[in-house]
């Protein structure tokens, strides 16, 4: 990592050597070769493989899921009526799964005010299954793909308009509840937003479309697919822009600021109050007068 | 030494052990007087004095050094488009702050070395005297104040004084008076544009519900269950042939500072509809003001799984599925609903403007 | 040791001038238009006492300075204008946003004049330990009972002072007019309009109208940069010419009267010492101006009164009146058509106020239940107040509690408690624990006045154990320097007023009997159980009752106490040539 970096809180970066062309050129040609070699037998054996997929996400859904969400996902209610153990994943669809698999909520390790997240407990290829699986119950939100949150195709003034209204979007309709700074933020009954900033985009979309655990949904018929992108834009352009400022104290706001005024201000300068009143070594010697 | 005669009333013991003996004593040990002068080992050692006078001129050196270290920042750090980093922080912030704060740390620490080590420390006394002037020169002010009162004539001559006080005192009326063009009162705003005073909002029967930021409407089958739209009424984001908005600018501000709407799509059994409000809903869909009703604070900060609304100014939280009735925190009224219903083409508008005022209570609300 | 040294000069020789001292003509020149050296006479030599207390009030001066400083350089660029234009500078995620003029010249000075940014965050975390200071050099005064005769009336100035720094900080707060601002106002707006009867009609004067309106920042400007610093400053002078005038407070000690002060000179230790603080203050406060990021307002964003984010606060010295706010419960009353929002208003507005008069108000009631008329100038320790001391830090733990209170949602985040709980532990806590602090706190004072005379009567703790010819054991004592002895019992003892008779000698019943009995029972509260110094008897029969012991050991083969040195070859001190540390 560079040190001193130019030019980093620019959006746009022009950084092409005169050889770039060809560099580029050269990469193409062989991913394109290289993406057709693995690509093409793969699609032969789909239709098969799909099916195998989802075969497998139920073993592993079995295992690890059934005790809570029911032999075939269908939620386990409590005896007290609206509760439930686990609740239905019925048309919850992939994206859910992926969401709270991959992020390590799910499985649940002990039942709580909030599922946090942690260490992930299953490999990808086993996540894409299970999602393949709960996908297969009901229809449901796809995983998104890339092109769905990457500003990928939009010319230099486009996305930089993307990231602004993202911003405006993201102030009007998450900050209430992730902070200004995606640093997250209480909720009522020990349950709290956790913290957005260096998440994933993946994920953010994710929690946009199926709303997890207490939060609300953002659907498409909510905040469109390029809202969605904007506010991940708008989050990613964040964490590419430098703490202009210096030392951020968390991005809690004005708490952490009273807490570093009174240690570190009030406290060193107590502290030095202290020095410049005390006393400095003495002599047992006499001073001897000119 | 303070052997002080109180002017209080002598003590009795009362049990608790307060043992107040007589005040006259004098203290129970004599005071030694001022502690002898020690000298330092600047003072007897010429070396430690040249060393003491080396380790301050340099702090003052380091500190002329940072001064030109900081203009160096300032002209070599660029900010704005191209803004340096350093560590992932605002370089010129930074080092623009570290250089300041240590060339002007290093003068302070070199100033009070050089008091510390090298500057005369014996300690010297010097005598108090009491506040109050001598009982000579009060005298002779309380004899002048009194003979210019007389002479003025201010106690005897009751009719001049009297006519004086009430005209000095009716200058406060201007005073005041002045004042009352600082702002219009809650009344005359009423009527001077849309949705002004404290007991309308910019929302009219049909308007549309629309999305804040975008501006696009809602059709009530685009939202699922579990949608929270943060909305505003559709007179926002008009324009006029031009492109240019119809309301703009303060007005604007005072628009959105009430006609802030919460949108929520729950299950419609969760529902719990109030009196009167049975037909306020489409399909599960409630639409509350987003201003608390505490100190107005715009709250959207909902629980889809408990339909609970919270402010995170001061924590009031609302039910969303009843009425959005208080269910903690320091707010006393429930958010005030806006009745909702589709238009043909099956976009959200609203019924009427919201029937009682929104946001914090106040005197004359009732 | 040659105490003839201790002159009323530092000089050790005299200056000799070879030719007229450039000094001299100066001096002359001006005197001789202003007549500043009888003035100045007493002044320029006049003795400040050194003690690291006497110093919190000079951070609060000095970031004041540096607020002025700051202050002026940011007006330089800040436009106080509600006037909406669109943003074109260079700070990519707000281009294009309409935004206030206010807003757009903040983010103009944090990112496209150099070294503004720096001045925006020295201002703030100076305009943070400006009152954060005030509030620490009051709690020093009251805690040493500095506050008494003859400086009650710069208490008050300085209880202005306090209250004037709370409303000009919240004045530049709301300034930037990004979304804590506007947020902030929202509040201030909502605690206005709670006030009975004219509340509606003083929010429109405010606000010129509804709010937001496109008056307040304007008018916030000129009160937080003309009206209130104006103010802050002339109370200043009149707190300094005050200091002047009665002279610093001392600690007792040796040669430390109620008739004199002792320390060092204006010029050149105090002035160096200050000037150097002022320096160091000024410093600390560019150091954190240029590491600690305060108050992002390009996050924020411009206000926009339908958006909100968490960990909306006001900054930590409205921290009370916020948690005042969240603890309260919703009470509200409707009667004869008229609304009565106790939920806001008595938090909001009368409980603060009420809980900084009660504070304010202390030595007056003091000075009545005492009775003194004497002027002091000695301080006293805090444990010699015992009530005092924790009345206030009751009054601490009140403020601490509702600070919590106010960041509860912070809290309920960063420890992964629950809302909801913190705030019903803080209702009930706002009343229980400040009582137990207070008790505790007393009972603590108390402790450490006996542990005073412990040390008086029969020494201090050399933690030697010796073990007695019986085979007991027991721990060695030694008696304390006459200086330390001098300094503990420089103190005065406290009077307690007995209970009035209810009528006179006659049988007459004394009108003025449930004020005087109300006195009484206040002074008794106050002082009976406050532990006294010892008498002389006490103390003369405890050294003799030390001697004796002393001729026991002697007598029983000890040549001289034993103090642990016997065979480490430092056995040649007495107590008094190596005293404890201190003075």
């Amino acid at each position: 990592m560079r040190l001193l970096n130019r030019s980093a809180g620019r959006l746009s970066q022009h950084r092409r050597g005169p050889l770039a062309g060809l560099v580029v050129l050269l990469l193409g040609l062989l991913l394109t070769g290289g993406l057709y070699t693995v690509l093409a037998p793969a699609q032969a054996q789909k239709a098969e493989s799909d099916a195998e997929l989802v075969a497998k996400g139920r073993e592993l859904f079995l295992v690890g899921c059934s005790f809570c969400h029911g032999q075939n996902g269908e939620g386990i209610s409590t005896a007290r009526p609206g509760y439930q153990i686990g609740p239905s994943l019925v048309g919850v669809g992939a994206a859910a799964v992926d969401f709270q698999v991959g992020t390590g909520r799910m499985p649940m390790a002990q039942p709580g005010a909030q599922v946090p997240r942690k260490e992930v407990q299953y490999s990808e290829e086993e996540i894409a299954a299970l999602a393949a699986y709960v996908a297969s119950l009901g229809p449901g939100p796809a995983i998104p793909s890339e092109q769905d949150y990457s500003l990928e195709g939009l010319s230099e003034e486009e996305r930089e308009e993307a990231v602004v209204r993202g911003g405006q979007i993201f102030l009007t309709n998450c900050t209430a509840c992730h902070n200004f700074d995606g640093s997250g933020g209480a909720m009522p009954q020990g349950g709290y937003a956790p913290q957005v900033r260096g998440v994933e985009p993946k994920y953010i979309y994710e929690a946009m479309l199926t709303g997890p655990q207490a939060m609300d949904n953002f659907t498409n018929g909510n905040l469109s697919p390029e809202m969605k992108r904007d506010v991940i834009a708008y989050l990613q352009s964040l964490e590419t822009t430098p703490e202009y400022g210096g030392f951020g104290m968390g991005g809690i706001g004005p708490v952490a600021e009273g807490l570093f005024a009174w240690l570190v201000g009030i406290g060193s300068l107590v502290g030095f109050a202290v020095w410049i009143a005390a006393h400095t070594t003495r002599t047992s010697k006499d001073k001897v007068e000119a | 030494m303070s052997d002080h005669t109180p002017s209080t009333v002598p003590s009795q013991g009362d049990g608790h052990g307060a043992q107040v003996a007589t005040m006259h004593e004098a203290d129970p040990i004599a005071d030694p007087g001022v502690h002898p002068h020690q000298w330092r080992p600047t003072d007897v050692d010429e070396r430690a004095a040249k060393r003491a006078e080396r380790q301050v001129a340099s702090l003052f050196g380091l500190s002329a050094v940072f001064a030109i270290l900081f203009c160096v920042a300032y002209f070599t750090l660029e900010i704005g488009d191209n803004h340096d980093t350093f560590l992932g922080m605002g370089a010129s912030t930074v080092a623009l702050g570290t250089s300041f704060g240590a060339a002007l740390l290093l003068i302070g620490v070199g100033i009070i070395q050089w008091a510390r080590k090298l500057m005369g420390d014996q300690e010297i006394v010097e005598m108090r005297h009491p506040a109050h002037s001598t009982d000579e020169d009060r005298d002779k002010v309380l004899a002048d104040l009194k003979t210019g009162i007389e002479e003025s004539g201010i106690v005897r001559r009751t009719l001049v004084r009297n006519s004086l006080l009430g005209a000095v005192g009716m200058l406060g009326l201007p005073a005041v008076v002045l004042l009352r063009d600082l702002g219009p009162t809650p009344g005359q705003v009423v009527g001077e544009y849309e949705g002004a005073g404290l007991e309308h909002t910019l929302w009219t029967e049909g308007m549309r519900v629309v999305r804040d930021v975008v501006g696009t409407p809602i059709k009530a089958s685009d939202l699922e269950v579990g949608d929270l739209v943060n909305a505003e009424p559709a007179a926002i984001f008009e324009t006029d042939e031009h492109g240019e908005h119809l309301i703009e600018g303060v007005e604007l501000q005072i628009a959105k500072s009430k006609a802030a709407l919460i949108l929520l799509r729950m299950e419609p059994d969760d529902i719990t509809p109030g009196r009167g409000r049975e037909n306020w809903t489409v399909d599960g869909i409630v639409a509350y003001s987003k201003i608390c009703t505490h100190v107005g604070c715009p709250i959207s900060l909902n629980e889809r799984t408990t339909h609970h609304l919270l402010c995170p100014c001061h924590q009031s939280t609302f039910d969303l599925a009843d009425s959005g009735r208080v269910v903690f925190g320091p707010a006393a009224r429930a958010l005030p609903q806006l009745p909702l219903a589709v238009d043909e083409e099956g976009y959200l508008v609203a019924q009427s403007d919201f029937t009682e005022p929104v946001g914090p209570s106040y005197w004359e609300r009732g | 040791m040659d105490t003839t040294k201790i002159a009323s000069t530092n000089g050790t020789t005299a200056a000799t001038t070879g030719r007229p001292s450039p000094l001299a003509g100066v001096g002359t020149w001006a005197d001789e238009r202003l007549g500043l050296a009888t003035a100045m006479k007493k002044q320029i030599r006049k003795v400040f006492p050194d003690h690291w207390s006497f110093m919190l009030g000079e951070i609060a001066l000095w970031s004041f300075v540096v607020l002025l400083l700051s202050g002026v350089f940011l007006t330089l660029w800040f436009t106080p204008s509600m006037a909406e234009i669109q943003y074109e500078g260079s700070y990519d995620q707000l281009r294009g946003i309409h935004m206030s003029e206010a807003y757009a010249s903040t983010l103009n000075i944090s990112f496209d004049v150099r070294g503004g940014l720096l001045m925006r965050q020295m201002h703030h975390w100076a305009a943070m330990l400006f009152i954060a200071a005030m509030l620490v050099h009051l709690m020093r005064v009251f805690l040493t009972g500095a506050f008494r005769k003859p400086r009650e009336l710069n208490w008050v100035i300085g209880g202005v002072l306090i209250l004037l720094g709370i409303v000009e900080g919240f004045a530049g707060y709301s300034l930037p007019d990004d979304l804590l601002s506007g947020t902030g106002l929202r509040i201030a707006d909502g605690l206005v309009k709670a006030t009975p009867v004219v509340g509606t009609y003083m929010s429109f004067f405010m606000f010129g109208g509804e709010f937001p309106g496109e008056l307040i920042i304007p008018r916030l400007y000129i009160a937080h940069v003309l009206l209130i610093p104006g103010l802050i400053l002339a109370l200043i002078a009149a707190h300094m010419l005050l200091l002047v005038y009665h002279k610093h407070t001392q600690w007792p000690g040796p040669g430390r009267t109620e008739q004199n002060v002792v320390g060092y000179p204006l010029l050149p230790v105090y002035a160096a010492k200050a000037g150097g603080f002022f320096f160091i203050v000024f410093g600390v406060c560019a150091t954190m101006g240029g590491l600690l990021a305060i108050n992002p307002v390009w996050k924020y964003g411009p206000y926009d009164p339908s958006k909100v984010t968490a960990g909306s606060q006001p900054d930590w010295y409205m921290g009370i009146a916020e948690g005042l706010l969240r603890i309260m419960p919703g009470w509200e009353t409707h009667i004869f058509g008229v609304t009565i929002s106790w939920n806001v208003f008595l938090p909001g507005q009368i409980a603060p106020v009420a809980l900084l008069m009660m504070v304010l108000a202390w030595p007056f009631l003091e000075a009545w239940v005492t009775g003194d008329k004497r002027e002091h100038h000695l301080l006293q320790r805090p444990r010699n107040a015992p009530t005092r001391t924790a009345f206030l830090a009751a009054m601490i733990t009140a403020y601490g509690l509702l600070w919590a209170a106010g960041g509860n949602d912070i809290l309920a985040l960063k420890f992964n408690l629950n809302l909801n709980y913190i705030t019903y532990f803080m209702r009930v806590a706002i009343f229980v624990v400040p009582v137990l602090v207070f008790f505790l706190a007393r009972r603590w004072c108390i402790s450490l006045q006996r542990h005073d005379n412990e040390v008086l009567l029969h020494g201090y703790e050399t933690g030697i154990i010796m073990r007695s010819p019986e085979g007991g054991y027991s721990e060695r004592h030694l008696p304390i320097s006459t200086e330390r002895a001098y300094s503990l019992t420089a103190r005065d003892r406290d009077v307690v007023v007995p209970d009035p008779q209810p009528t006179d000698g006659q049988g007459v019943r004394d009108k003025g009997y449930p004020v005087r009995k109300l006195r009484a029972r206040l002074s008794q509260g106050m002082f009976a159980n406050n532990v006294q110094k010892p008498t002389t008897s006490e103390l003369e029969e405890a050294h003799h009752h030390a001697e004796h012991e002393h001729e026991l050991e002697h007598a029983s083969g000890m040549d001289r106490p034993a103090d642990g040195h016997q065979f480490d070859g430092h056995a040649d001190h007495t107590p008094d040539e190596a005293p404890l540390r201190g003075h």
